[in-house]
């Protein structure tokens, strides 16, 4: 019965972060099609990048309990928040020294 | 619940074929192109054929989006327009198109047992490959043992491109190389220190790839070593799980390459030189060869691994574990022999 409710626990707290996973990567899909300049939008995939994939991985890792897949669904995560987090910074690094300027403030000279 | 699952991942083929049509920037073409290969590798892992997927993952999204865009790095990045209007290619595609539709139509449905793929040799494989051949991964024992011949024709295939690619294009002069190579290093990795608004420092800085990315180069630092001892899983895995040698070489070369790219060219030719690339791709070559006619001089067929050992199996395992090595070393070396003579050329000197 005990097992029963921490199964159950497990299964509740995978819904959640799969969702906030989900809602994450909708969101930064839309970002990434709205927002109005670079930087911003390197902000949405980032999001994409960091929090929806590290969010789904550790809901995956909810679900495969004890098992080898674990141990690599951990691999992947460590590798995904030192990769994508950096390939995030090295491009937003270089567009900001290649001459892109964020975008202060509304644009309403258009 | 799968086939919705195929359906989204068809329709965003579909979309990406007609993006990439459209598109006239070569650069967000070839970005296309990989999440055409993601995709599709998606594809194959819901059709439950790991190894083709990984294949296509490691090939397809990763090394040719990186060969792609450094051979643009020698030409314009936007296409030209045809100078006139393409309707005759057009109607050879639409009719290509159809004449391949109609084709379908005597295919068998997907997954039917009775299709002939399924009755011809297949049922060998599958029944009899582990006490013939041995590895638990069926498609080992059939790349690399059954059909042994086709996969050096791969492995040839592979050599000649890269040989071909090496002949048109060639390798720099090393008069020119040298000069680069004693450059003081200092001037490049000062940026992180003296981070100055000043405009001539930035232009000095900015020819090197990656020089003032610290974090870059520490990542690296810490991953590039991971990557290739994941190659050398891959590449000694792959009796065991998906893998095998062409993945592993192209991941070990993604390795290579990623340290070129975050390091400079000059520095990751001092760690691997084109000279020694060259004897590599042709050592990968000649240990499949040299294993065929080793074979033979045992007494058994070209590739049959049997004779290799006392016992069929341990020859099987010998022999494969050696082909593989051959692929493996191969496709490394041509891979990066491609980026370096993609690299070492200057805009527009093709």
């Amino acid at each position: 019965m005990d097992l029963n409710i921490f199964g159950n626990i497990l299964d509740i707290l995978t819904a959640l972060f799969l969702t906030a996973g989900c809602f994450l990567g909708i969101s930064g899909g839309i970002g990434l099609y709205r927002l109005p300049d670079f930087f911003t939008r390197q902000h949405a995939s980032g999001i994409t990048d960091s929090a929806c994939s590290f969010a789904i991985l550790f809901a995956l890792m909810l679900q495969s309990g004890f098992t080898m897949v674990t141990i690599k669904l951990f691999f992947i995560l460590i590798f995904l928040i030192i990769t994508s987090t950096t390939a995030t910074h090295a491009l937003a690094k270089t567009a900001l020294f290649k001459g892109q300027k964020p975008l202060l403030g509304r644009e309403d000279n258009h | 619940m799968e086939s919705v699952v195929d359906i989204v991942l068809l329709s965003f083929l579909c979309i990406t074929v007609v993006a990439i049509v459209y598109i006239r920037k070569l650069f967000c073409a070839i970005m296309l192109l990989g999440i055409f290969s993601l995709l599709s590798a998606s594809l194959f892992v819901t059709m439950d054929a790991v190894d083709v997927a990984f294949t296509e993952a490691a090939v397809g999204t990763g090394i040719s989006s990186i060969l792609l865009l450094s051979a643009l790095a020698l030409t314009h990045t936007r296409e030209q327009r045809p100078p006139h209007q393409p309707y005759i290619a057009l109607l050879v595609v639409v009719v290509t198109g159809a004449v391949l539709i109609y084709g379908t139509m005597d295919l068998p449905r997907f997954g039917d047992p009775n299709s002939p793929i399924h009755r011809h040799v297949a049922v060998r494989y599958i029944a009899d490959s582990p006490h013939e051949v041995g590895p638990p991964n069926i498609v080992t024992s059939v790349l690399a043992s059954y059909r042994g011949y086709d996969t050096l024709g791969e492995t040839v295939v592979i050599f000649t491109a890269g040989i071909a690619l090496v002949g048109l294009l060639g390798f720099r002069r090393r008069q020119e190389f040298k000069v680069r190579l004693y450059q003081p290093m200092d001037k490049k990795t000062s940026y992180a220190e003296n981070s100055t608004e000043d405009g001539d420092e930035f232009e000095d800085n900015i020819k090197l790839p990656g020089a003032n990315h610290m974090v870059l180069r520490i990542v690296g630092k810490m991953f590039i070593p991971l990557i290739l001892l994941f190659a050398l899983y891959v590449q000694f895995h792959g009796d065991y799980g998906p893998g095998g040698g062409f993945q592993a070489g192209v991941i070990f070369a993604s390795g290579i390459i990623l340290y070129a790219l975050i390091f400079d060219v000059e520095t990751a030719m001092r760690v691997i030189t084109p000279k020694g690339l060259r004897l590599l791709a042709v050592a990968g070559v000649f240990i499949y060869g040299g294993v065929g006619l080793v074979c033979m001089f045992l007494g058994g067929n070209f590739l049959d691994y049997n004779v290799l050992s006392a016992h069929p199996l341990h020859g099987q395992h010998l022999g494969i574990f050696l082909i593989e090595l051959g692929v493996g070393i191969n496709v490394f070396a041509i891979m990066v022999i491609m980026f370096y003579t993609f690299a070492n050329r200057k805009r527009g000197s093709v």
